[in-house]
């Protein structure tokens, strides 16, 4: 029995004749907050969309404490979220809605949480995320880049989940908001004693948020190690990506 | 040989291949291929309908159900309608005792006008415009709405909140659009005879009791139920073709306009088909 809480093993997907995952392998220690970097286009939202079950993988496994999940009916899917928190990079509110009943929208859809708890609980996490209170009573639309993702933030995890996923969680804002958003993540990471799995370009996001870092390049982890190793990797993709270099063993099409 | 020209070989090669002259083998083989091609996309098209209307009722009788959500599409779906099927309605009874005056009174059957507006009306033109006119806007709607939805990744954030998407988007609609579509159609049929009654009685010079009279005397009640049965089917037919589009929209403003112009078009199309089916079943 591994102490992983999340494992993929050999996972591949292909859509038609493009092959976006090749036999992706990876383990994250239970705990522990696992950072995937890799280009743009080399599988990493797939992968991500795979482990959620919004994608279905063509072959490999997909362990979450040690439970074999591919294959779950709906309502054994639907038990299995239950687990998972994703902040998504967009932000994904619902924009109809008003701050507040996003952040408890899963507290009350998702487990049937009475409403005026569920309220209180979304109030509590919009503070510890840095928002006023009255912020709830906003709409998505009225805030700003930071701010939405501040309230995804809190909408990931407000149900205290075991797992969190965090999708680009610093595209599009500016260094500070970014920082500030890195910090709020290892805070609430912490706090939960939750497990992470993050996909991200940003290599201040990786190196403020990451215990474990892997690298993932044409559909395969080709490195992975502590974040501590990062700059002694030995691994010239690695070295490629984290100094941001035109030229090296990566080679990206333009046009 | 170098590895250059072996490049420049199959280069020369490939070249010749796409350079030879095309046989009338070929012609046919490509109006095969083009003619299967054409098959296989319709019939996958038809089977991802077909599943995903499957799951669309399905989801309509499983728990957990979700009767906000309900309440808010019944209010969307049918009470924000009521404004354009009522004028719809209305304007279509006053053309169509009009019309059917100047068309009778050369036979001189001018009595028959309050018959063939009811009938008209109830069997055919409440059901059938107010479900172009809902597939206009509410389909639309629906179709812009759940395709935002999708490219804006807040469908995937339903699922990772434990909330079936089938169950909390598509079942409140596809009921809403059931069940408040005959409603519509029974304000529908009163509007739109009241409007030929209007038209009979202060342009065409009815009398008041003779018109009323010979409008319930030619009514039976297969003709309201007929009409009210389309409307229930026709409801159905918008609110899935829009769930449907929106569902499954491409990315970005050009996937989601494309959805709600498909949705649009293909509910039009598909109630005058089952609007034909039906009245086959009904009177034939």
């Amino acid at each position: 029995m591994s102490d992983a809480k999340l494992q993929l093993i050999g996972v591949k997907k292909a859509f038609g004749s493009k092959k976006v995952l090749q036999g992706v392998d990876l383990e994250v220690p239970t705990g522990k907050s696992l950072v995937v970097i890799g280009g743009s286009g080399t599988g990493k939202s797939v992968m991500l969309k795979c482990v959620l079950g919004l994608m279905y993988p063509d072959e490999g496994t997909i362990m979450v404490d040690n439970q074999d999940i591919r294959g779950l009916d709906t309502k054994g899917r639907e038990r299995l979220m239950q687990k998972f928190g994703m902040l998504f990079q967009g932000g994904a509110l619902f924009d109809s809605m008003k701050v507040w009943e996003n952040v408890a929208f899963g507290l009350v859809q998702g487990r049937g949480m009475d409403r005026k708890k569920a309220q209180d609980i979304a109030i509590e996490k919009i503070v510890s995320v840095g928002l006023k209170a009255e912020t709830g009573d906003l709409y998505p639309a009225e805030l700003s880049g930071g701010m939405q993702k501040r309230v995804g933030l809190a909408r990931a995890v407000a149900a205290s989940p075991e797992i969190i996923f965090f999708d680009e969680p610093t595209t599009g804002l500016d260094p500070i908001m970014a920082d500030v958003i890195n910090k709020l993540i290892v805070e609430q990471v912490k706090d939960l004693g939750a497990t992470a799995l993050s996909i991200t370009h940003d290599m201040a996001s990786v190196r403020t948020i990451a215990d474990y870092v892997a690298m993932i390049h044409e559909g395969t982890i080709i490195w992975t190690g502590p974040v501590e190793d990062l700059d002694d990797s030995g691994s010239e993709y690695v070295e490629q990506f984290i100094h941001g270099r035109a030229d090296g063993p990566i080679t990206r099409r333009v046009a | 040989m170098s590895a250059q020209s072996e490049d420049a070989v199959v280069e020369e090669l490939a070249g010749s291949i796409s350079a030879r002259k095309k046989l009338p083998l070929d012609y046919i083989l490509d109006v095969f291929e083009a003619v299967g091609g054409t098959l296989l996309r319709f019939f996958s098209a038809v089977g991802r309908l077909s599943t995903f209307i499957g799951k669309s009722v399905a989801h309509c009788f499983l728990p957990p159900f979700f009767p906000a959500q309900l309440g808010r599409q019944i209010i969307d779906i049918g009470y924000y309608s009521l404004p354009v099927v009522g004028m719809t309605a209305l304007f279509t009874g006053m053309v169509l005792a009009l019309q059917s005056y100047t068309g009778f009174s050369r036979f001189n059957a001018e009595g028959a006008v309050a018959g063939v507006v009811v009938l008209s009306v109830t069997r055919e033109l409440a059901p059938v415009l107010a479900g172009l006119m809902v597939a206009g806007r509410v389909g639309a709607s629906i179709a812009a709405e759940i395709g935002t939805m999708r490219v804006t990744e807040q469908i995937d954030a339903l699922a990772t909140l434990s909330v079936n998407a089938f169950k909390y988007l598509i079942a409140p609609r596809v009921i809403a659009g059931t069940i408040m579509l005959p409603l519509l159609v029974f304000v529908g049929d009163i509007i739109g005879v009241f409007g030929g009654y209007i038209v009979g009685i202060y342009n065409l010079g009815f009398s008041p009791g003779s018109y009323l009279s010979q409008t319930w005397d030619t009514l039976e009640s297969m003709d309201v139920i007929s009409g009210l049965v389309k409307a229930g089917v026709f409801g159905f037919i918008v609110a899935v073709m829009g769930c449907y589009h929106g569902f499954n929209s491409q990315r970005g403003a050009q996937g989601v306009g494309a959805a709600t112009t498909n949705a649009v078009v293909s509910a039009s199309i598909l109630i005058l088909i089952f609007n034909y089916i039906l009245t086959q079943v009904f009177f034939s």
